[in-house]
């Protein structure tokens, strides 16, 4: 009899570590590894008002990785984040100035911005066919040289606090955090939106055009309406980037620089697969962290600056490399019943899923 | 992959981690071993960039007062050697053919608006007939066809370069040289002096020493700074924190640098990150351009302000005028852009100049400050105090507005 | 009329309107300095334009180039520095370094499975944290006479281009006449056929990755030659990642792969090349630059697939289509 309960006990346990093992769920793994890093370095970190202000200082970069999900998920690459943040930045800081009654106007004309430019972004990749790795690079030096012409390459000038305050203040005398930055409550309602919106037969026929283009043809949605509205999701998302990050950061065209970069990888991070078909939202909001959690170890760890690229670079690519292989790894156990593993919980290893795309991701 | 390769590469990832974390090394360079198997050694940050001589050199002539008119820096020099260009004077005006490093960051784009201004002055006096400019965007190769087209095609009565980086730039400019026109060099300089003239203030190890000596008297040994670089291997950067950086070690100061690619949001991790490790003192930068961003960092974690160097951007200026914090704005004279053209149109008129022109570089102190905003009402923030237009056509107009010419 | 045939008739356009602008400032394009500024313009990007296209004809992505640029011409500029025979050293060192970055990223791509992208951009960071710590600055010395094949030139055609040419050549006999040039079509266009009708998948793949850093290599040393030293930013100035995709693309290879000719890129580096030198001539706004490129390249991809869309031959049809 206890030799019983002690198996099925050792069992669940060791069924709950393989959960955690399971690549599928590894970005979570690795971000426990790197918050525990962060905690043993600087235990004062771990105090919640610290910690409150690390999710704030990410909340730009991950709301925008999450925005990224859609296009990647769909098979497609937005390249125009970055520069879409420092247009928007540079937008708050010329037309509010210190005029904060100009932010209400201000704010809906910066989100018009942002859907304009998904918009063209969409229609140019899915109507006129052209990769949207192309439209979105032609897009980014198209936004970044007209940027860098209006200022002059210099900073603008920060505007009216009150504007600031949404990326920089929040809730006083908040219980537990003492200060809950107005960053993070945007942050959880976007992850909330995200996760929605992805579960939705929007999200799932997303997913499942990135998974096998043929279905363009007999799933019956509008396919070109369907990607563009993905999008206008993450040129929405780098509006939003850019509104905290006037407040983080202040007015600078530098501010922005390689988010898109930043973005696809920790989506990649997040188990996403480039070429569309795989991953979730909250997979991709874990990469997000992981990400900043790993530059943030480096700071802490007192790596010298220049050797922090290179551990940028063997990391991300270890943390890739071990989910490819692990997937495949399920893929050729696996039967032939698909498992939608979008907005679903962790699934116990083993499980297989079904992969209609060509092998080389 | 089974499990048990699986754990494998579990244990494999955190292992990474854990040297990650247990490296503890400072964040200044170490020596590496290289691969190859060369003559030149790939040495040290500090004995590559760092130049007795040199810094011997600069910190003399902070002391020299200027020779030339007086309220006129961008005319002034110091320890100066003349040199004859009567053989280059030329009857009427003359072209210039100017090869621009870039205008990607707002001290350029600063120079280059009141270089525009003194132009059209030159312009009016018939000194210059005009002034064709090439952009390299920062592009060593680009620069060096830019130089080329210009010997071949330009037509140039002289040649005026800001080199983008001092060793690529140097063949091209002994082509230059070599058509037997006037070569004037200014900012970055170049391994040749076949140049008429070399014009620059007085350098990085100058600024260096400026801004280290005022942190080391306001701060005590053991007090952390923390130094703010915008890029390596840009040579005018790398010797201000070379010199700095001997400086503080012999005081005792515990300074610790960051690249950040002038990005604020950057700016602020780096030392909201610091803040979390213990207390920052001071704050140097190499360059202005974020500094405000570094204060609110203070700000936002609800500490005092550090005592800070950082530099005549009007951004960083007034936010200094606002807190009241202590602080240095160490300049790299940007009226460098003027005196340029204004050499050009001396040795068209075969008036001597010096081989060396060494501009002053007055940092500018707390006392200082309210006079030079005066100066310097409405300006946007990326405009640079010692931009030393105040008597050119369009001040202050052009320079508020500063569209870029 | 193939895509390729489009990217020269863009050009003949670009060239024409670029002549007329240049005109109207007083300059002849045609001369023999203009010309000379476009053909070297052509040679660093059109290497690396080259190596380029392999890749993305097998279907991957390399973001490494400017890291491996930089790495190779300061190898080659130190190597080289005491003359004489330590040149050739010094250029087989360089190529050696380059060629095993290819492996790298080609094992990365293939073994581990990881996206061209990631894993380019990843052995790319790698490159540029050792970079940034072991250069402050440029290094190394290039003898005079290696400076002279950077800058020699027969009329208006400096040497560099016509070596440029000759290894597009060579590439497109590869591609075009043998085995390993054909599986690289085949694997970009379907690896799944591909394996199916045995091919190794990893191995074109693999060669594509070799190629693309050793021609990468290639303008590094060529640079280390202009220049007269190595310099570790070299191929970060030139933004040569995402310029020399966006030649390959606007020469009409597709992205998705197994679709496409060398001698679109190098008209599409051609176009660039026109594109910069006039900008340059008429003394057009820096960061307006940008913005002309970046519409020249969507609209001419937006051409190709247009025509690409209609003129696609299916190679493998499937049933019920």
């Amino acid at each position: 009899m206890m030799r019983e309960i002690r198996n099925s006990a050792g069992k669940s346990v060791a069924r709950s570590v393989a959960v955690i093992v399971d690549p599928r769920q590894a970005v979570f793994l690795v971000l426990i590894l790197l918050l525990a890093t962060i905690f043993f370095l600087n235990p004062g970190f771990a105090e919640p008002s610290q910690f409150i202000r690390f999710v704030q200082r990410v909340a730009p970069i991950a709301i925008l990785t999450m925005g990224q999900f859609f296009v990647l998920v769909s098979g497609e690459f937005d390249l125009s984040v970055g520069a879409l943040i420092a247009v928007q930045v540079v937008v708050a800081g010329n037309l509010i100035g210190q005029d904060e009654s100009k932010s209400i106007p201000v704010l809906i004309l910066m989100f018009f911005i942002g859907l304009v430019v998904g918009l063209v972004n969409g229609l140019v990749s899915s109507l006129l066919r052209v990769p949207s790795f192309v439209v979105t690079l032609g897009m980014m030096l198209v936004l970044l040289g007209g940027v860098y012409f209006v200022t002059g390459g210099s900073a603008s000038g920060n505007p009216a606090d009150g504007f600031r305050s949404i990326g920089r203040g929040g809730i006083e005398g908040f219980p537990i955090f003492g200060l809950m930055p107005w960053a993070v409550i945007v942050l959880i309602v976007c992850t909330l939106l995200a996760s929605y919106v992805s579960t939705r037969p929007f999200g799932k026929t997303l997913i499942a055009i990135g998974d096998n283009p043929e279905t363009q043809f007999y799933s019956g949605a509008r396919v070109w309406w369907t990607k563009t509205q993905a999008f206008m999701i993450s040129s929405t998302s780098a509006t939003v980037a850019g509104i905290l990050l006037v407040g983080y950061a202040g007015v600078h065209p530098s501010v922005g620089r390689g988010y898109e970069f930043i973005a696809i990888t920790a989506a990649v991070l997040g188990g996403v697969v480039l070429g569309g078909g795989r991953g979730w939202v909250l997979g991709a909001l874990a990469g997000a962290f992981t990400l900043e959690a790993l530059f943030t170890v480096l700071n802490f760890a007192d790596v010298p600056s220049t050797w922090r690229d290179s551990v940028q670079g063997i990391i991300i690519i270890a943390a890739v490399a071990y989910s490819a292989v692990s997937r495949n790894g399920i893929r050729r156990k696996g039967t032939n019943s698909a498992s939608p593993e979008i907005g679903e919980g962790a699934s116990a290893s083993g499980r297989s899923a079904q992969n209609t795309s060509p092998s080389h991701d | 992959m089974n499990t048990k390769s699986r754990w494998m590469a579990v244990i494999g990832i955190t292992t990474l981690f854990t040297i990650a974390g247990c490296t503890d090394t400072t964040s200044t360079t170490t020596q590496d071993t290289t691969t190859e198997d060369t003559t030149e050694a790939t040495a040290v940050a500090e004995s590559e960039w760092f130049d007795q001589a040199v810094f011997d050199k600069q910190s003399g002539e902070r002391e020299v007062a200027p020779q030339g008119p007086v309220g006129q820096p961008y005319l002034q020099h110091i320890n100066a050697e003349m040199v004859s260009t009567a053989d280059y004077a030329i009857d009427g005006a003359g072209k210039v053919c100017f090869a621009n490093a870039s205008i990607s960051n707002p001290w350029r784009v600063t120079g280059w608006i009141t270089m525009n201004q003194q132009l059209q002055v030159l312009m009016d006096s018939g000194a210059i007939s005009e002034m064709e400019t090439r952009d390299a965007q920062d592009s060593d190769d680009t620069q060096i066809a830019d130089i080329d087209y210009f010997i071949e095609e330009g037509g140039c009565d002289l040649f005026l370069i800001s080199p983008n980086s001092t060793a690529a730039m140097t063949p091209a400019v002994e082509r230059a040289c070599e058509t037997g026109k006037p070569v004037v060099v200014f900012d970055r300089g170049v391994l040749t002096d076949c140049p008429v003239t070399f014009i620059h203030p007085i350098g990085g190890f100058a600024w260096g020493i400026d801004t280290a000596e005022f942190l080391i008297s306001n701060l005590e040994a053991g007090d952390r700074v923390v130094a703010l670089r915008i890029l390596p291997g840009v040579d005018v950067l790398e010797t201000r924190w070379a010199s700095a950086k001997v400086l503080f070690e012999d005081a005792g100061i515990d300074a610790v640098d960051y690249f950040t690619g002038a990005d604020p949001a950057e700016i602020k991790k780096i030392i909201s990150d610091e803040l979390a490790k213990g207390d920052v003192r001071g704050i140097w930068m190499d360059a202005g351009d974020g500094g405000v961003a570094a204060l609110e960092a203070f700000e936002d974690a609800g500490v005092p302000y550090p005592v800070m160097t950082g530099e005549d951007q009007i951004a960083f200026m007034n936010k200094w005028q606002a807190t009241g914090i202590t602080a240095l704005a160490p300049v790299y004279s940007n009226f460098q852009w003027r005196t340029a053209l204004l050499a050009a149109a001396k040795i068209f008129s075969g008036e001597e100049v010096p081989k060396e022109w060494i501009l002053p570089q007055q940092p500018i102190t707390g006392d200082m400050l309210e006079a030079v905003l005066a100066l310097n009402v409405g300006m946007p923030d990326g405009h640079y105090a010692t931009f030393g237009g105040e008597d050119l056509p369009g001040y202050p107009a052009v320079w508020q507005e500063r569209l870029v010419p | 009329m193939s895509s390729t045939s489009l990217v020269y008739i863009a050009l003949f356009v670009v060239v024409v309107i670029g002549a007329i602008l240049v005109g109207a400032e007083g300059r002849n394009f045609f001369s023999t300095g203009n010309l000379r500024d476009v053909f070297t313009g052509m040679s660093v990007l059109g290497l690396v334009g080259i190596g380029q296209t392999l890749v993305i004809l097998s279907r991957s992505l390399d973001l490494s180039v400017p890291y491996v640029m930089s790495l190779s011409s300061l190898i080659a500029a130190q190597t080289m520095s005491s003359g004489g025979a330590s040149i050739a050293v010094g250029v087989v060192l360089a190529l050696l370094f380059s060629a095993a970055v290819g492996l790298v990223n080609g094992l990365v791509v293939t073994k581990l499975r990881v996206h061209g992208f990631i894993a380019t951009l990843g052995v790319g960071l790698i490159i540029k944290g050792y970079l940034d710590t072991t250069y402050k600055g440029s290094a190394g010395s290039v003898p005079k006479e290696f400076q002279f094949i950077g800058s020699a030139a027969i009329g208006a055609v400096p040497v560099s281009t016509i070596g440029m040419l000759a290894l597009a050549a060579a590439v497109y006999f590869l591609l075009t006449k043998t085995r390993t040039g054909h599986h690289i079509y085949a694997v970009g266009g379907s690896a799944e056929v591909s394996r199916l009708s045995g091919l190794r998948t990893s191995s074109p793949v693999i060669i594509s990755h070799v190629l693309c850093s050793l021609s990468a290599g290639l303008a590094g040393i060529l640079l280390a030659s202009r220049l007269g030293v190595g310099s570790p930013t070299v191929g970060t100035q030139g933004g040569y990642d995402l310029l020399s995709i966006a030649a390959v693309v606007v020469g009409g290879t597709l992205l998705s792969g197994g679709h496409g000719s060398i001698w679109g890129t190098i008209g599409g580096v051609a176009i660039f090349a026109v594109l910069d030198s006039v900008m340059s001539a008429i003394q057009f706004n820096p960061f307006l630059k940008d913005v002309v490129r970046g519409l020249v390249i969507v609209v001419a991809v937006a051409i190709y697939s247009r025509r690409s869309s209609e003129t696609k031959r299916v190679r493998f049809p499937e049933k019920g289509k």
